[in-house]
């Protein structure tokens, strides 16, 4: 079995004062071990939902809706009880946040917070072994003079290093999976690449798989073996990270690519901006919801969902613009052209 | 799923973009908001209807056939009958119509203190956050003393040692406590001021009394209401305390605190005498805590996710 | 650190100095002449004059009010008009008792309002938050005074297992007997201040939960428990010691009354009285020392909860340039 998670029709609603908020709206898809998954989107289209739902960290008034079904390790885990996910985070699912120095505690020094992991899931462990497994974690992690460091609290340490700390806190376990939400969107660039490159060393020693979710196409090039776009709180096109970046086909993932800066445009090509917002997920559009800011939007897609269609084994598109019918006047070649590939 | 979709023929077709309309956020005004908020909020509604009833009560007092002040020791110290409600005093008053009068003395401490620390407090706060400068730090510097000083002993000192009565009631309570209020009001005063349609104001060449009169106070009503609601409350319990110790309102006038400040030798003997004022003093001010709090959230802007 | 250390005690200095100010006007604006409580109509004009001199009085008011000062600041307080013993010593033997009982209320509301306001915060608005809640709006807006009188109606004269008053049964000092007369003083100065707490604790749990850390503490498999007991109780408390500082007011002002109900023989009692005898000295001894503890408590809070937690430490060194 090489998928180590499968998450078939997730759905995720927030039951607020407003109304209900549907922000992940049936999402199917597959992690494989040892392998990078980024999913991408902008902000609010469900990508963090996403992984929360994996770690049963969906709380009040958030509910995972019925018939969302989650396996991992081929073990069904969307009903598990308060104790079994106490035994699961951690253990065999680690996650890290955005911004280290506010999802650590502030108060507590790194050591223990560390340890912390540890001790959850293995209460007979003795303080040596603690002080050992927290620094042998430090040290894979890349951190310079870690015992020290074990005695710091998080706001001591620079913003590299925090998130290096978060890193090791999650990995101390050696968990099968890892959930970064957008682990470097807090950092400065240099940092940032440094960052990726470490979970990419990291990977390669423990072999757990990553989940990667960021806003930044930018980012996963770099790391990712597989990329699902996300918009409003659907899939909208996922594929290798080769099948993304040479051969787009949603109007929406086309438009993110554009809007990465890149080197070798060589200020010929200005960058791309996606005009207006994500539509109000109260009341979702019925029919495709980025239709409103899609150039190339035809009466259909505001009208009817677009069918899921399988290019390969793994590139999977929902837009209309890949039926027969539709009207290609105007599309880039870029999409065009790759439609009769 | 292919079956249920029916295409038309411009199915196919470039849709035509519509302007999206902006939905902006739009602000009721800050009575709209109060009124909706106190008619929605079971806990608001309650606190409400207690302090009609007490207010209409305590107003309608004069109806009732006793007079509060008649001693007649024929009748003293009855039980509770459906002649005398609450019963009657060591003196043979009837207790229920002392309450009615204690009420309408509690309660009038309790507003005039208010609307005066109210008016002390917003203007201070207002002028300090619309000025500014070297005037600001001075005020508030000024206003953090009397936040740090134990109001409450100074306040027993200063009614014991000054000439009793209401009117000195009700200024010591409000000299004591205007700091908080001025605290709040300018700190709202300063968020307004920033905002660009007093700019525009300012631009068009109104005075500073007239702009701070006619668009920051206003605009600061809501806390300001909340304070006040908080501030009846707090007027009333440190009245009923400040009587209690005698030296609050004189006899024979009496208020809730000094009704049980009389209680207070009959405590083991009638404890009725003890309860009926308390109770309604922590009714009245229970009330008015909690419907400062319900206005104090219903008043925050709301952030809909 | 030092600089905000430094400027926190001259600020207290200040407001220490203003309670000064306040107490010794407060004597000068009252109606009636203090020289006149110690003249009486047989002394001679020489002795009036004596006296007058002795007073002070015959000085102009700043001199007098500086003189005072100067008196005050070593502990001197003059002699009680009353029974003409020195104020201090007098207020100091009655202070401990005052502590003892202000102590065990805080004591008292502070280890009942952790738990409640924790639990409070966790199930936010749930049942058990809304019981907790109405109880510490209860606890707000109940007459202190009131509550004793409940309480010494409900245990002394019906179930008749509590004394009503005092600090010792005559002729029975024991620890227990003092226990039992502490009981109802210090649940009913307590329950002011538990209100406060437990608010504050509940607002302050709700907002600790909804930081990320939790999140991240969640993330790692800890359970509720320990994430309320390992990561918010100690955020949530660090304030608290602020808090402590500024309910140092109520609990003072507060066992001033309840010391007056329960017949407690401390300096508020003390004062009370001397309030109803115009005895001034003794008055103005007493805001000077009560001013004096809150200042300390406010003071002391400040400084302990800069030191205790690490990011205001950090805050205040890096404000002062560090």
């Amino acid at each position: 079995m090489d998928n180590l998670v499968e998450v078939k029709n997730l759905a995720v609603s927030y039951f607020t004062y407003a109304g209900e908020v549907q922000s992940v709206r049936g999402v199917t898809f597959d992690i494989k071990r040892g392998k990078t998954t980024a999913i991408v989107g902008e902000s609010g289209c469900g990508k963090t939902v996403t992984a929360k739902s994996l770690m049963g960290l969906i709380h009040k008034p958030g509910k995972i809706l019925e018939g969302s079904q989650i396996c991992f390790d081929g073990k069904d885990i969307t009903n598990l009880s308060r104790k079994e996910w106490n035994s699961f985070r951690g253990k065999e699912c680690s996650m890290i946040f955005q911004d280290a120095l506010v999802s650590l505690n502030p108060t507590m020094k790194v050591g223990k917070q560390i340890a912390e992991n540890l001790t959850n899931h293995n209460k007979s462990i003795s303080k040596a072994e603690l002080k050992k497994k927290a620094i042998e974690i430090l040290e894979l992690v890349e951190i310079p003079d870690a015992e020290r460091c074990l005695e710091k609290y998080p706001h001591e340490l620079s913003g590299g290093m925090r998130q290096r700390v978060m890193i090791a806190m999650a990995l101390v376990t050696h968990p099968n999976l890892l959930i970064a939400d957008e682990p470097t969107t807090a950092l400065d660039v240099t940092i940032q690449a440094q960052i990726i490159s470490l979970m990419k060393d990291l990977q390669k020693k423990m072999g757990m798989s990553i989940i990667l979710i960021t806003h930044d196409l930018g980012v996963v090039a770099d790391i990712a073996n597989e990329i699902i776009v996300m918009y409003a709180g659907k899939i909208v096109e996922k594929g290798s990270c080769r099948d993304i970046f040479y051969h787009p086909k949603h109007p929406y993932t086309w438009a993110l690519l554009k809007s990465v800066p890149r080197v070798d445009y060589e200020g010929k090509q200005a960058l791309m901006t996606i005009e207006g917002s994500i539509p109000d997920m109260t009341n979702p559009p019925k029919g495709c919801a980025f239709c409103s800011r899609c150039p190339y939007a035809m009466n259909i897609c505001n009208e009817y969902e677009p069918p899921k269609t399988m290019l390969s084994n793994e590139h999977e598109v929902s837009c209309w613009l890949l039926d027969e019918r539709a009207d290609l006047s105007g599309v880039p070649d870029e999409i065009r052209r790759l439609k009769d590939e | 799923m292919e079956n249920n979709i029916i295409i038309k023929d411009n199915s196919f077709q470039r849709m035509e973009h519509k302007e999206q309309e902006v939905i902006g956020a739009c602000r009721h005004s800050v009575w709209k908001d109060l009124k909706r908020e106190l008619l929605s909020n079971k806990v608001a509604l309650v606190s409400l209807i207690m302090l009609t009833i007490i207010v209409i009560a305590v107003l309608l007092a004069p109806l009732s056939p006793y007079d509060p002040y008649a001693i007649d020791v024929s009748q003293k110290m009855q039980g509770i009958s459906t002649k005398h409600w609450f019963g009657t005093d060591d003196y043979g008053r009837d207790y229920f119509t002392r309450a009615l009068y204690g009420g309408r003395v509690s309660l009038l401490v309790g507003f005039c203190a208010m609307l005066m620390t109210v008016t002390i407090g917003t203007t201070i706060g207002v002028f300090s956050g619309y000025i500014g400068g070297k005037l600001d730090m001075l005020l508030m510097r000024f206003t953090d003393i009397f936040l740090a000083l134990p109001s409450m002993l100074l306040m027993v000192v200063m009614n014991a040692l000054l000439q009793p009565g209401l009117v000195t009631l009700i200024v010591v309570l409000s000299l004591f406590s205007w700091a908080s209020v001025a605290r709040i009001t300018r700190a709202e005063t300063m968020s307004i001021k920033e905002r660009d349609y007093v700019c525009a104001v300012k631009n068009l060449g109104a005075g500073s009394l007239r702009i701070a009169i006619k668009h920051i106070v206003p605009n600061i009503l809501g806390p300001v209401i909340v304070a006040a609601s908080l501030g009846v409350a707090n007027a009333i319990l440190m009245e009923s305390s400040l009587s209690f110790l005698g030296l609050g309102v004189q006899i024979p006038v009496a208020s809730w605190g000094s009704m049980l400040q009389g209680a207070q030798s009959h405590i083991l003997d009638a404890p009725r005498l003890a309860f009926f004022p308390g109770l309604l003093i922590l009714i009245t001010v229970l009330s008015f805590n909690l419907l400062g709090d319900v206005l104090r959230t219903a008043l925050e802007p709301k952030i809909v996710e | 650190m030092w600089k905000y250390c430094g400027k926190k005690i001259i600020e207290t200095l200040i407001v220490m100095l203003l309670i000064s100010f306040f107490s010794f006007a407060i004597i000068y604006i009252a109606p009636g002449d203090i020289s006149s409580m110690y003249i009486t109509a047989d002394m001679s004009e020489a002795e009036r004059e004596a006296v007058l001199e002795k007073l002070g009085a015959n000085k102009s008011l700043p001199e007098q009010y500086l003189g005072w000062l100067e008196k005050a600041v070593h502990g001197d307080f003059g002699v009680s008009l009353s029974n003409k013993a020195s104020v201090a010593p007098q207020l100091m033997r009655r202070l401990p008792t005052t502590i003892l009982l202000m102590g065990c209320a805080l004591l008292l509301s502070l280890l009942l309002a952790i738990p409640l306001g924790l639990w409070a915060g966790y199930k936010k608005n749930g049942i058990v938050d809304n019981v907790i809640s109405f109880i510490s709006y209860i606890g707000m807006s109940i007459p202190s005074f009131w509550l004793g009188m409940l309480l010494i109606i409900l245990f002394t004269a019906k179930l008749r297992i509590l004394p009503s008053g005092g600090m010792h049964t005559v002729g029975k000092e024991s620890l227990l007997d003092t226990i039992q007369h502490l009981i109802m003083p210090s649940l009913t100065l307590s329950l002011g201040t538990l209100a406060t707490f437990i608010r504050y604790i509940r607002t302050n749990t709700i907002g600790q939960l909804a930081e990320e850390y939790v999140l991240t503490a969640e993330a790692k498999g800890t359970t509720a428990p320990n994430i309320l007991r390992k990561h918010v109780l100690k955020n949530t408390l660090l304030p608290i010691i602020t808090l402590l500082g500024m309910n140092l007011a109520s609990l003072v002002c507060g066992s001033f009354i309840i010391e007056s109900v329960f017949g407690w023989p401390g300096i508020g009692m003390f004062a009370m009285s001397a309030i109803g005898q115009r005895d001034y000295p003794i008055i103005m001894a007493y805001i000077m020392l009560s001013g004096f503890i809150l200042v300390m408590g406010n003071l002391l809070a400040d400084i302990l909860y800069a030191f205790a937690d690490p990011r205001i430490k950090r805050g205040i060194d890096r404000a002062n340039g560090k």
